[in-house]
């Protein structure tokens, strides 16, 4: 498989839009749709006849409720189409409370095949063995690296962490249990790569650093890190590059979750000064950086905004989904023509603390 | 010119962090500098190499070191020293206008700061000499030697000395001084209004012959400052109770916390205490009352009223000046959220009974004031009829004390911890008793200031015996 990517933003504007319009159509037509949002249809208003490109998702749809994913049961987000097929549950959150659950069939394979492209031979050689080390669980990020693995011919090994357990102990302020969890997590991988062969490594930017310190990862055969699923400033992702993977070592920061599924991050150039930005998978999944109080409105480039997610595939619609995570607003850099969202930290992260734990 | 720059200092590598905090002049907000922070991955790496740094001072003599310490005290005192990584120098007046704008202390509190410590880095060979027992000390360089007529080896209980520093006093940082000659590097967070005065002695040891390995300077956040406490092998804490109170029982870590430093007059002293009041006056307001060594407590047996009316009369009209006015008694606040808390903390207090505000009436204005942009609180005396009052056994960020009426026989099971107590008496049975008293640090017996410290005398720990252990030896 090799990617194709529009020529040119207006290329990507008008694949965008068709590719809305075929969406909203699927979701809204009663022999694909899905229940969920065909009652909303009967509530509110018909779509498929208001839906002419994707700015009209944005100026006629409110933004979609978590408490939507938390509180119904999976089965009114099967699309009539998919009736009868069993389906993934994954979830995310759920630190306290109900977690948000999203159900899904192949999405989470579209997504990772692509980015089985994105990733070089150099960092991750074909057909060897990788580690996964961070949330499994009910994850999709669990069945999405192994199929990612598998897509490169290569067979991963898992190592879970429960992300719930570590905010919890944190939240409490038990910083030994934590660090004690952590080593333990960190102690499984250190044995798995003195006694096995591995090239490629998933993990979180803590976890790495983690292991990093009781273990030369490029002695041991890591060639290729990707992370996800916290903060990287920019300061951190120097540190990550020059002193815990020593510029021997190729690193893609990734960001991502259930809901949106995988934005890739570009190469570093010198003049980013190492800050990273993502570009979704765009047109399955649009990234916007907001104004926080007037959510219907770009923050200008380069401003700091409010991320909001739209979830565009025929396996699951939400539009404008508040993300808790915050951003700058970046032009398109090829290869993509679309905005990207730059140094992500989560929504209001320099006016409180906000618990990462080894995220 | 652009702004100074003030590097991490990564054992002899200056770093210049993606990550930058301004520093603000805290009476107009005016952006003075920015320094460089990082995070706690950055220490642990570093703290993997810091063997090396510990080699580069084994390669000295206790005595050449000594030596460099004495130079470096006088160009600490004296020289123009370099400031950051952008070119910027730094002469002493440059540094007591910096320190003065960032910190809130007048200019004259900080140039008794910067004597103080240029005092503790030349009596340097006296300080060791006294923590040491007037130990020779080329027996550190050897590992082993004879000391009175006996055997004697010492290790190193570290590979680094650890620090999280204050903002509040300068002169702190004479706590760390030893460690250079002691051949042990330090590992310090400065404080977030005062990276100043370490920055300043790192530069004055270097240029003075010091290698710069032995000197990692990293402002970092509070995993960082965890970090330091927890990796090296010996550490030292500054902050509040809540603090401290979590490493309490840490032997590896020295904790600084409030000193609740007291002044006791006995019964067979009370009725001279008009003559004293000068000497309390003074060990309460001194250095703007913010150093641990400040008396926050008088205790006596009887003539509290009397005795806090006069202390009031006396520091109570201390009003703000200037900050170059060289008659500066007070010391403004860096943090404007500090001086609200404390102020309403006092205000909320004293709306229970059992205590009275005697310096209200001398002050004609409110505690907190603001001068030119500074947030100042002017000394404060709460007379309290008893230490069951919250009031009687606080310390504040300026020139507060409490008087507390209390028999004598009962003094010394009430007054709980104290760095430094001074009690005027002459009564030998007492003086037994405080001598004996668990509670106390420093003991002054007789009329001296709670702020007198001796160079040849442990102060608040002894750091030799912090960082160095003795063994038995034998040598075929």
């Amino acid at each position: 498989m090799s990617l194709k990517y529009p020529a040119n933003p207006a290329a990507a504007q008008a694949e965008l839009d068709a590719h809305a319009v075929e969406m909203v159509k699927w979701h809204f037509s009663p022999e694909t749709g899905t229940p969920f949002w065909l009652d909303w249809a009967k509530k509110n208003f018909d779509p498929r006849t208001e839906v002419k490109c994707f700015a009209d998702i944005i100026t006629k749809f409110p933004h979609f409720q978590d408490e939507w994913l938390r509180d119904l049961q999976p089965e009114v987000w099967v699309p009539a189409a998919f009736k009868g097929q069993p389906f993934n549950i994954f979830e995310t959150g759920g630190t306290t409370g109900m977690p948000k659950q999203r159900i899904g069939w192949n999405d989470y394979k579209v997504d990772y095949s692509e980015f089985a492209e994105k990733i070089s031979d150099e960092h991750f050689p074909r057909d060897h063995y990788w580690l996964m080390m961070g949330p499994t669980g009910p994850r999709r990020l669990r069945l999405a690296i192994e199929h990612l693995a598998n897509v490169r011919g290569c067979a991963c090994y898992f190592i879970d962490l429960d992300p719930r357990f570590v905010k919890k102990v944190i939240s409490n302020k038990q910083f030994d249990v934590a660090r004690a969890y952590m080593d333990h997590v960190v102690d499984q991988a250190v044995m798995l790569l003195k006694n096995r062969k591995i090239s490629g490594l998933f993990t979180t930017p803590k976890l790495l650093e983690a292991l990093a310190e009781k273990v030369n990862i490029h002695e041991a055969g890591i060639r290729g890190v990707f992370c996800g699923g916290t903060t990287m400033t920019p300061q951190y992702v120097r540190f990550i590059v020059e002193e815990v993977l020593e510029g021997k070592i190729g690193f893609y920061p990734t960001y991502g979750n259930t809901l949106m599924g995988l934005a890739a991050s570009v190469p570093i150039k010198p003049e980013d000064n190492f800050s990273i930005t993502y570009y979704s998978p765009q047109p399955r999944a649009v990234l916007r950086v907001v104004k926080p109080n007037q959510t219907d409105t770009l923050v200008n480039h380069d401003e700091w905004g409010r991320v909001e997610l739209t979830t565009l595939t025929k396996e699951f619609f939400m539009p404008r989904f508040l993300e808790r995570d915050e951003a700058l607003r970046r032009s398109a850099r090829a290869p993509y023509q679309w905005d990207g969202v730059g140094d992500v930290r989560p929504f209001g992260a320099m006016e409180k603390n906000i618990v990462e734990g080894v995220y | 010119m652009s702004l100074p720059h003030i590097p991490v200092l990564r054992l002899g590598r200056s770093y210049e962090s993606l990550d930058k905090v301004n520093i603000a002049n805290c009476r107009n907000g005016e952006i003075i500098a920015q320094v460089s922070t990082v995070n706690a991955g950055i220490l642990r790496k570093d703290l993997q190499k810091v063997a090396g740094a510990r080699a580069s001072l084994k390669k000295f003599t206790v005595a050449q070191l000594l030596e460099i310490t004495s130079k470096a005290a006088d160009l600490f005192l004296t020289a123009t020293l370099p400031l950051g990584d952008k070119g910027h120098t730094q002469s002493p007046d440059d540094f007591v206008k910096t320190l003065s704008s960032t910190s809130g202390l007048p200019h004259v509190m900080v140039r008794r700061n910067m004597t103080r410590i240029h005092a503790a880095m030349s009596n340097m060979k006296t300080v060791l000499n006294g923590l040491t027992r007037g130990m020779d000390l080329s027996i550190l360089d050897r590992g082993f030697g004879q000391t009175g007529g006996t055997a004697v080896s010492f290790y190193p209980n570290t590979q680094a000395l650890g620090l999280v520093m204050p903002s509040n006093s300068p002169a702190v940082n004479s706590l760390w001084l030893p460690s250079i000659a002691l051949k042990t590097p330090v590992i310090l967070k400065p404080g977030r209004e005062e990276p100043w005065t370490p920055y300043r002695l790192m530069q004055a040891f270097i240029a003075a012959g010091c290698p710069a390995e032995a000197f990692g300077f990293y402002p970092t956040d509070h995993e960082g400052a965890g970090e330091i406490l927890r990796s090296c092998g010996r550490a030292l804490i500054f902050g509040d109770k809540a603090t401290t109170a979590q490493y309490a029982n840490n032997p590896s870590i020295n904790v600084h916390g409030p000193g609740y430093s007291k002044v006791l007059i006995g019964e067979d002293e009370i009725e001279r205490w008009p003559e004293f009041i000068d000497l309390i006056a003074e060990s309460i307001s001194a250095n703007g009352g913010r150093s641990c060594l400040c008396a926050s407590a008088v205790v006596v047996p009887k003539y509290g009223a009397e005795i806090a009316d006069a202390l009031a009369k006396k520091i109570g009209p201390y009003a703000p000046t200037a900050p170059d006015d060289e008659t500066a008694v007070l010391s403004g606040f860096a943090n404007a959220k500090m001086a609200d808390y404390i102020d309403g903390a006092i205000d909320a207090d004293l709306k229970m009974p059992g205590a009275t505000e005697a310096t209200a009436k001398y002050r004609n204005g409110p505690r907190k004031t603001v001068v030119d942009g500074g947030i100042y609180l002017r000394p404060t005396i709460v007379q309290c009829e008893s230490f069951a009052h919250p009031l009687a056994n606080r310390e504040f960020l300026f020139a507060y004390a409490s008087v507390v009426e209390c028999p004598q026989s009962e003094m010394l099971g009430k007054i709980g911890y104290s760095l430094v107590t001074t009690a005027i008496t002459k009564d030998e049975a007492w003086i037994s008793q405080l001598l004996e008293c668990r509670h106390i640090d420093r003991l002054n017996v007789g009329p001296i200031s709670t702020m007198k410290i001796s160079w040849d005398q442990p102060h608040e720990g002894n750091m030799f015996e912090f960082l160095y252990k003795r063994r038995s030896f034998e040598r075929a």
